[in-house]
């Protein structure tokens, strides 16, 4: 078993105990009630959505610097997982919200922000998709990884004037310790499959680049 | 004048004189501009008090339309005939391109409020007059931090196909701080600004506006590549 193999079956195994841990062993929330245990998934996942759009940032800088493809393919598996991670957000989000506030969509600056994100990045990868020379649609991507990154922290700073109602993150005074354990598994074990899924996708893509690049008449 | 501005102000002249020519954009997209502020009162209805409290929000949403049309032409004219490669040959700094564009859809941009903001008040009984000067401001940073994404992303989608779908998709996020300020700043005025909201907004807009000009403008060489 290869070590990248290796780290996909610990990953599964944390998200299994965490999973254990958060919908058996520990009771319910006293105030939220069982739907609290949708927030051990809900937060570890909206971490991971971040952390794959700043790896998108980071490797967009580091091809525009270096020209090299590696790290735009690095970058693109990193923006279809935010993406997923993102979606991932928004529904666990909803469905925590309506028994919670009673509604099933708030105007809240990180829903919104959270939303938005979703047609940011699919606006990256369409734009690759649709660009026929690798270099080319290596630039282009790592330009719209770098502009959104930047326009992120505003949209969000602009929304929260907008309106706010998203309660604030929970500080680790606000969580009972038990919660807080878990949170934190969650937190490893979801970060560690986001780094799997991001190796697995980019060798797929480093295949696909090769055999594109190697010409129709040999592939 | 530096070499910078003046290869700028040349390509500003060369795109105003083939506009002029013509003038056949302009009148097309007048015209969809004074549709879409139609279609808002279609889709509300006639309640003068409703139209007037939503004047600022649809007014803007009407100049995002529009103007997101006319933006995607910018590079659009060019690309047909070969155009930017030829400017591209041009000894000087890329970026003169990009100033170039970015000053011609402003003028665009600017033409198309003159008639809009009158006729905005007209149909929804609003009265911008009153604040003609605080309104300018919002207009001009407004328009400004539309343009300058605007171009960027148009020069960035000018090649792909689809484009037409594209441009918006990259855009309307970016253009998410744009209008909220904008929408909140030129609503504040119009009620007076009591809770004095209008200057944060400002500010919000300005700051938005200078970051997105420096990233675009630093990094733009890299988008005309070839």
């Amino acid at each position: 078993m290869n070590r990248l193999t290796m780290l996909g079956w610990l990953a599964i195994a944390l998200i299994a105990v965490g999973s254990v841990l958060g919908l058996v062993v520990l009771p319910a929330d006293a105030l939220q009630g069982e739907v609290q245990r949708l927030l051990y998934v809900h937060v570890p996942v909206a971490w991971v959505m971040m952390l794959a759009f700043f790896v998108v940032f980071l490797m967009s800088i580091l091809y525009l610097v270096q020209r090299r493809l590696k790290w735009d393919l690095l970058a693109v598996s990193a923006a279809e997982l935010g993406v997923v991670a993102a979606v991932l957000t928004l529904i666990l989000g909803t469905l925590w919200g309506r028994p919670t506030w009673g509604i099933w969509w708030a105007w809240d600056p990180r829903i919104t922000t959270t939303a938005l994100l979703v047609p940011i990045y699919t606006g990256y990868l369409v734009v690759r998709s649709m660009a026929e020379d690798p270099d080319r649609r290596a630039r282009w991507a790592a330009v719209i990884g770098l502009i959104a990154f930047v326009q992120v922290p505003i949209v969000y700073l602009s929304v929260f004037w907008w309106r706010s109602l998203h309660q604030p993150p929970s500080s680790p005074q606000s969580m009972w310790s038990a919660y807080g354990l878990v949170m934190l598994l969650g937190f490893v074990a979801y970060t560690l499959a986001f780094a799997y899924l991001w190796l697995r996708r980019y060798r797929l893509a480093a295949t696909e680049l090769e055999l594109e690049l190697s010409g129709p008449e040999e592939g | 004048m530096s070499a910078l501005a003046r290869r700028a102000a040349a390509i500003l002249w060369k795109d105003i004189l083939s506009e002029t020519r013509t003038r056949q954009g302009f009148t097309a997209m007048l015209s969809f501009a004074a549709l879409v502020l139609f279609m808002f009162s279609f889709a509300i209805g006639v309640d003068n008090d409703l139209l007037g409290r939503l004047a600022g929000g649809l007014l803007w949403v009407a100049i995002v339309f529009t103007g997101t049309l006319s933006l995607g032409r910018t590079f659009q004219n060019e690309e047909l005939a070969g155009g930017t490669r030829l400017l591209r040959l041009y000894p000087g700094d890329v970026r003169a391109i990009y100033l170039g564009k970015l000053a011609g859809n402003l003028v665009v941009l600017a033409a198309l409020e003159v008639v809009l903001f009158p006729a905005a008040a007209i149909l929804y009984g609003v009265d911008f007059a009153a604040q003609a000067g605080p309104l300018l401001l919002v207009a001009a940073l407004g328009t400004f931090g539309f343009s300058v994404i605007g171009t960027f992303f148009s020069a960035l989608t000018v090649h792909l196909r689809a484009r037409e779908l594209l441009l918006p998709l990259l855009l309307f996020p970016a253009l998410v701080p744009v209008v909220l300020a904008s929408v909140g700043a030129t609503e504040a005025f119009l009620a007076g600004d009591p809770l004095g909201r209008a200057t944060g907004w400002l500010r919000l807009l300005a700051s938005y506006d200078v970051i997105l000009f420096v990233v675009c403008v630093w990094i733009f060489p890299v988008v005309l590549e070839e």
